[in-house]
């Protein structure tokens, strides 16, 4: 009971922590638009200690799971079709097709979208199910092409291992489209799995997998393309379940502990943004103090 | 050792470019655009990758005159001769290189652009056919999403606006305010706040090796 009260309170009694390290640094800087003349830029102090919170969440609770805490995530449906796409793909005997997004490799989205290949990559080789997926940079062929041998390695499957699984298609958006859309009318895959960045093809992508009668998964962080997966797909990872899915998929602890940090942080951003909501609407000057503290400059 | 060096790689690579962010530029110099050309190397020297993968496997497929054979010579065709005549010196003659007037620029402002084009036009029948299965009014919910889109929808062309201005002057400022800038703004905003969370997140475990499924590690 007293640890579950002290748990609530710890994310309020940092938020007043870190509004007041970052109150200091507002205060000791005499002129915000001053030109930093040292090595540190300390207009840029408090993004240096949002980074170190946040750090230090993650690595918290990381040790925490990896000491043997139990910790809760909430189900995905859209991880937990993974499987039973990839199973129905091997009774049908038909591919499984994934797309690690179509950007470049440095980012973000697109190491969330090989992460999650690895996880794929297990469940076909375990299942033997072929396994298709199209890269539009050669550096995504060459990270691609690692990520799933070494899944099959790891599966011992490795005979059913073909270099070809993973292919350079084409380096321009529309060429790459109208490949995969082609490959998906003539083979008809089982499932199709969309994971990483995903700009004005999206929902090329997908209604063509949805004629094609796949079982269709996507994820993506791109908000502007999430109502087109979620018209098109069977299931839409959205956003921060994108960069939580290779976590999730693992059900490793020490994975799902970065899961926890992320959260508690999330925790003090909504407490910040109840908090400047409430100041704006009563003192405008008030809620413009709150917003100068979390700008980044 | 084949785990450990990318680990350490990509720690002092993250820890550079985080660095770079809080450093004195004036004091240390460019530390975010050098490691960007570096990577623009990197992705040149890759791009061999991809032309072996392309050519290996249509070219396999063409020697052995499997279905659709021809459409895969001609995608070889297309290859080398778009990237030939631009890797040959300009010096040699007008029509190689990549300037105007070359075949390279041809090939890429008549037939490329074209195609590309016609393949972004496409888009507005897949439109057309997504918003009416995600438009059917069979639940609460949907019929909500419904009633709003079409809102949104007669507000955004002159004569959707001019109705709702006969109605009520106020009416297409308070669509603009309460639907576009209110409900659709809040909810973008969650999933960006999610979404970046989560991206500095994944960001942090792969600095800490934490994360190494995406180099083909567990």
């Amino acid at each position: 009971m007293i640890r579950r009260a002290a748990a609530a309170v710890v994310p309020i009694l940092v938020l007043i922590l870190v509004v007041a390290v970052l109150s200091v640094d507002a205060f000791a800087q005499t002129s915000p638009d001053a030109a930093d003349t040292g090595w540190f830029l300390t207009k840029r102090t408090n993004a240096l200690v949002i980074l170190l919170l946040f750090s230090a969440a993650i690595v918290y609770y990381t040790r925490r799971a990896r000491k043997g805490d139990k910790l809760f995530v909430r189900k995905i449906a859209g991880l937990e079709a993974v499987e039973e796409a990839v199973g129905r793909a091997t009774e049908m005997g038909r591919p499984v097709l994934f797309i690690p997004g179509i950007d470049e490799i440095d980012r973000i989205d697109t190491l969330a979208g090989l992460s999650i290949l690895g996880r794929v990559a297990r469940i076909t080789a375990r299942y033997e199910s072929p396994l298709y997926v199209p890269v539009r940079y050669p550096m995504v062929l060459a990270a691609a092409s690692e990520v799933v041998q070494q899944s099959y390695s790891v599966e011992g499957k490795l005979e059913s291992h073909n270099q070809d699984m993973v292919r350079y298609v084409a380096g321009e958006q529309f060429a790459f489209t109208a490949t995969v859309n082609g490959y998906m009318m003539r083979e008809r895959p089982a499932a199709n799995i969309y994971m990483g960045a995903f700009f004005a093809e999206s929902l090329l992508l997908a209604e063509t997998g949805n004629a094609a009668g796949s079982i269709q998964i996507a994820g993506t962080a791109q908000p502007e393309q999430l109502p087109f997966f979620i018209a098109a797909c069977d299931y839409t990872l959205m956003g921060e379940e994108l960069f939580a899915a290779s976590a999730y998929l693992s059900h490793e602890p020490i994975m799902l502990g970065g899961l926890k940090g992320q959260d508690l942080i999330k925790v003090l951003i909504v407490i910040a943004i109840v908090l400047g909501a409430i100041l704006v609407t009563s003192n405008g000057s008030a809620g413009n103090w709150i917003s100068n503290l979390f700008e980044i400059r | 050792m084949k785990t450990a060096v990318p680990v350490i790689i990509a720690f002092l690579s993250g820890l550079a470019m985080i660095l770079a962010f809080f450093l004195n530029p004036e004091k240390f110099g460019d530390i975010e655009g050098e490691m960007l050309q570096w990577a623009t190397i990197i992705a040149g020297f890759t791009l061999l990758l991809g032309v072996v993968s392309i050519v290996r496997v249509n070219w396999r497929s063409v020697k052995r005159l499997e279905s659709g054979w021809f459409n895969k010579a001609a995608l070889l065709f297309a290859l080398f001769i778009t990237a030939i005549p631009a890797v040959i010196p300009v010096s040699w003659s007008p029509l190689f290189g990549r300037d105007n007037g070359s075949i390279y620029d041809w090939l890429f402002t008549y037939p490329n652009a074209q195609m590309q084009s016609t393949m972004f036009a496409m888009l507005a029948f897949y439109i057309a056919s997504a918003a009416y299965r995600a438009f059917r009014a069979r639940t609460t919910e949907a019929t909500l999403l419904l009633l709003t889109a079409v809102i949104v929808m007669l507000w955004r062309i002159p004569m959707g606006e001019s109705v709702f201005a006969a109605i009520s002057p106020d009416l297409p400022d308070l669509i603009n305010t309460y639907v576009m800038g209110g409900v659709n703004v809040a909810v973008q905003r969650g999933i960006i706040i999610g979404g970046a969370l989560g991206a500095a997140a994944t960001a942090l475990r792969v600095i800490l090796g934490i994360e190494r499924t995406y180099m083909g590690r567990n």
